[in-house]
C-alpha cells in the first residue's frame, strides 16, 4: 500500500479529518484526527499497510474551551468596536458633506438643503451565545515505517500519527493491542498519566506509577 | 519452543528475576512462570526507578529539561541531548553554525561507540568471560577522558546548547579524537579474536534468542535489535538529522535475527561510528560554536512538534506540545528500550533462563530509559 492509498483509506473512515504536516517544521508527516469508533479500523488499516507503533500518549487538553470561548469574544469585541469606528465616521463624513452644501447654497444665495435624516442603526441580529463546550482528553498514536526492500531509504521516510479526542468527563477509548502487542504497555502508561481508559484491554494496573495508585499525574488538574 | 510440549506443566513455579540482579543491570523485576529449567511466562514488572520526567518537563522552561535529558538513557546521555535540542531548534527555526554541527556528530558518536563498548564488556561479562570488560573499560576510560576535556562531565552529559554548544573543543581535542580512532581500529580485530570467534560465546548466542522482523513491528522494537533481525532502519540514514547526510555510513544488518545477530551489528556499528567521526575531523570547519540571536527564554509557537534521533539503543523520539509559553504543555519520551523490552516477554518464552539472560544481554536494555 503505497502513500496516496493509505491517505484514500484513512480519509473514507466517517469523521476522519486529515491533514498534511510539514516534515521539516513539524517532525510528521501526516496527521488524522480521527472519531473513536473509527480508531480500530484505522489501526488497522496502519497494520496492513506495514508500520509499527512507535509510541502512545495523551495530552489533556484542560482549559482549551474557555480558552477558544476568550478567543471568540475577544474577536467579537474587536468587531463590534471596529463596526462602532466605522459608523462614527460615515456619519461625521456625512455631516461635513452636508455643512459643506450649506455653505455652498448660502454662497449662492439659494435656500440651504435641509439636513440629511440621521441613517437608522442597522439592527444588529443578537450574537449567539456561545455554548461552554467540555474540555478534551486526547490520545496520539504515533506510527512509522521500516523502510522496505526496493523504496530506497528517503522515500521510505512516513511518519503518521492518529489523534482521538474524548471528552474529559468520560476518557474512553477502544483498545489496540489486539493489534500491536506493545500498545499493552503504552496503553497502560497513559492509562497511568492522564486516566484514559482503553475499552477491552483488560489488564490497566499501574505500569510505571506505584501498584495502589490511584491518580493520574499528568492531568493538568492534579496537584501533589 | 518444543521442549515445554513434552512436559505438561504440573511442575511450574514462579521465579523472581530481580528487581536486585547482576544480569538486568539495573532495577528490573522479570516475573518467570518456570517448568524446570524453561521459561513459560515471562512478565516484566516496571517502575522501580520511575522518576516522572515528563511531569517535570511540564514544570521546567524548555532549556531547564536538558539536564533531564541525560539522566534517562546514561550511557548515551549526549544523544538525549541532541534529540531535546534539535526538537526546540525545529520548532523555533534556529539555523545551528556548521561547526556546531560537526561537533555535535563526533560528541555523540564517541558516546556511542562508549555506549557499545559498555554494553559489550558487561554483555560478555553476563556469559561469564571477565576479562573482555577490562579491555572494554580501557578504551572507553579514552572516549571518557575526551568528553570530559569538552564537556565537563563524564556520564550524564548535557553540553548541547538551544543552536550550538556550550563552548568550543580546545586544541588538543581533534589529535585526541583521531588517535582514539586510530587505536580502536587496532582494537577491533583483537575483540573478534578474542571474544567473536570464542567457541563458547558463539555456542551461547548462536541460532538462540529468536527476535524476527515481524516480532519487532509488532513491538516497534529499532535500533540494532531490529537492524539484527534483516530491518535496515537507521532513523540517521531514513530521517537525517544535524549533518548525518553529509557522511559515508553503512547500516549494519544482519537476518539471523538470533542473539549473535545483534552483537554483531553493535560491534559493527562501532566501525561505522570511527567511519563518521574521521569524516567530521576532516570536514570540521572554523566559526563560531553557537547561532547568534538565540532568545534567552525560548517561547516556541503554539503547535505540536516531534523529533526523533538514533541512540545506541534505537530510536528516541520527543513530542513536544507547546502552548506558546515558556514551559512545554506536554513533553512525551519515547525511548527505544520501552518497546525493545517487551519484545523480551515473548520472544524469552521456551528457553532455559540462561539463554534467556543472554538474551536479555543481546538487547541491551538500560533500566532507567525504560522507567523514565
Amino acid at each position: 500500500m503505497d502513500t496516496a492509498q493509505l491517505e484514500q483509506r484513512l480519509a473514507a473512515l466517517p469523521g476522519a479529518k486529515l491533514t498534511v504536516k510539514d516534515h521539516a517544521r513539524q517532525g510528521v508527516h501526516l496527521e488524522a484526527a480521527l472519531a473513536p469508533e473509527t480508531l480500530v479500523e484505522a489501526v488497522e488499516i496502519m497494520d496492513c499497510a506495514g508500520y509499527f507503533l512507535e509510541t502512545v500518549t495523551g495530552i489533556d487538553w484542560l482549559g482549551e474551551q474557555e480558552a477558544l470561548r476568550k478567543e471568540v469574544l475577544a474577536a467579537r469585541e474587536a468587531k463590534a468596536k471596529a463596526k462602532a469606528k466605522a459608523a462614527a465616521e460615515k456619519a461625521k463624513a456625512a455631516k461635513e458633506a452636508h455643512d459643506a452644501a450649506v455653505e455652498a447654497a448660502l454662497a449662492a444665495g439659494e435656500t440651504p438643503p435641509p439636513a440629511p435624516e440621521p441613517e437608522p442603526e442597522p439592527q444588529a441580529a443578537p450574537e449567539p451565545e456561545i455554548p461552554v463546550l467540555e474540555d478534551s482528553m486526547e490520545a496520539v498514536y504515533d506510527f512509522n515505517r521500516y523502510p522496505t526492500k526496493g523504496d530506497g531509504c528517503r522515500q521510505g521516510l512516513h511518519r503518521v500519527a492518529l489523534r482521538v479526542r474524548v471528552p474529559r468527563s468520560h476518557p474512553e477509548v477502544p483498545t489496540i493491542q489486539h493489534l500491536y502487542p506493545v500498545a499493552h504497555w503504552h496503553e497502560r502508561e497513559t492509562h497511568d498519566f492522564f486516566g484514559i481508559r482503553f475499552a477491552g484491554h483488560g489488564y490497566l494496573i499501574p505500569l510505571l506509577l506505584p501498584e495502589d495508585a490511584d491518580y493520574h499525574p499528568l492531568r493538568k488538574d492534579y496537584g501533589a | 519452543m518444543n521442549q515445554l510440549a513434552q512436559s505438561p506443566g504440573d511442575e511450574r513455579f514462579v521465579l523472581n528475576l530481580g528487581p536486585q540482579h547482576p544480569a538486568t543491570h539495573g532495577v528490573l523485576r522479570v516475573k518467570l512462570v518456570m517448568d524446570g529449567e524453561y521459561i513459560v511466562e515471562a512478565e516484566p514488572v516496571l517502575g522501580y526507578i520511575h522518576r516522572m520526567h515528563e511531569k517535570m518537563g511540564e514544570n521546567r522552561t524548555w532549556a531547564q529539561f536538558l539536564p533531564n535529558t541525560g539522566r534517562m538513557d546514561y550511557l548515551h546521555a549526549l544523544a538525549y541531548n541532541l534529540n531535546h535540542c534539535c526538537l526546540v531548534e525545529r520548532a523555533l527555526g534556529i539555523e545551528v553554525p556548521e561547526r556546531a554541527e560537526y561537533l555535535r556528530v563526533i560528541m555523540t558518536e564517541l558516546n556511542r561507540i562508549s555506549s557499545h563498548l559498555l554494553w559489550f564488556g558487561a554483555f560478555v561479562l553476563d556469559l561469564g568471560g571477565f576479562s573482555p570488560l577490562l579491555y572494554a573499560f580501557d578504551d572507553r576510560e579514552q572516549i571518557l577522558d575526551l568528553l570530559e576535556t569538552a564537556t565537563g562531565s563524564r556520564l550524564t552529559y548535557c553540553y548541547f546548547r538551544f543552536g550550538g554548544l556550550y563552548n568550543d573543543v580546545d586544541e588538543n581535542f581533534v589529535p585526541g579524537a583521531r588517535a582514539f580512532v586510530a587505536r580502536m581500529r587496532e582494537r577491533m580485530p583483537m575483540y573478534h579474536a578474542l571474544v567473536t570467534k570464542n567457541i563458547i560465546l558463539v555456542k551461547r548466542l548462536k541460532d538462540i534468542g529468536f527476535v524476527d522482523a515481524e516480532m519487532c513491528r509488532k513491538y516497534g522494537a529499532t535500533g540494532p535489535v531490529a537492524r539484527g533481525a534483516g530491518l535496515a532502519y537507521d532513523v540517521r540514514r531514513h530521517e537525517p538529522y544535524s549533518v548525518y547526510d553529509r557522511f559515508d555510513f553503512d547500516v549494519p544488518v544482519y537476518h539471523e535475527a538470533d542473539s549473535m545477530a545483534r552483537y554483531m551489528v553493535r560491534m559493527d556499528e562501532i566501525i561505522e561510528s570511527l567511519r563518521i567521526i574521521e569524516q567530521a575531523l576532516d570536514g570540521l570547519p572554523e566559526g563560531p560554536v553557537m547561532a547568534p540571536k538565540v532568545p534567552k527564554s525560548v517561547k516556541p509557537p503554539k503547535g505540536d512538534y516531534v523529533h526523533a534521533v538514533e541512540t545506541a539503543r534505537g530510536l528516541l523520539s520527543f513530542r513536544a506540545v507547546s502552548d506558546g509559553s515558556g514551559t512545554p504543555w506536554r513533553l512525551k519520551l519515547r525511548t527505544p528500550c520501552f518497546s525493545n523490552l517487551l519484545v523480551f516477554g515473548e520472544a524469552c518464552r521456551g528457553m532455559l533462563l540462561p539463554d534467556a539472560l543472554a538474551l536479555m544481554g543481546s538487547l541491551d536494555l538500560v533500566i532507567p530509559d525504560i522507567d523514565r
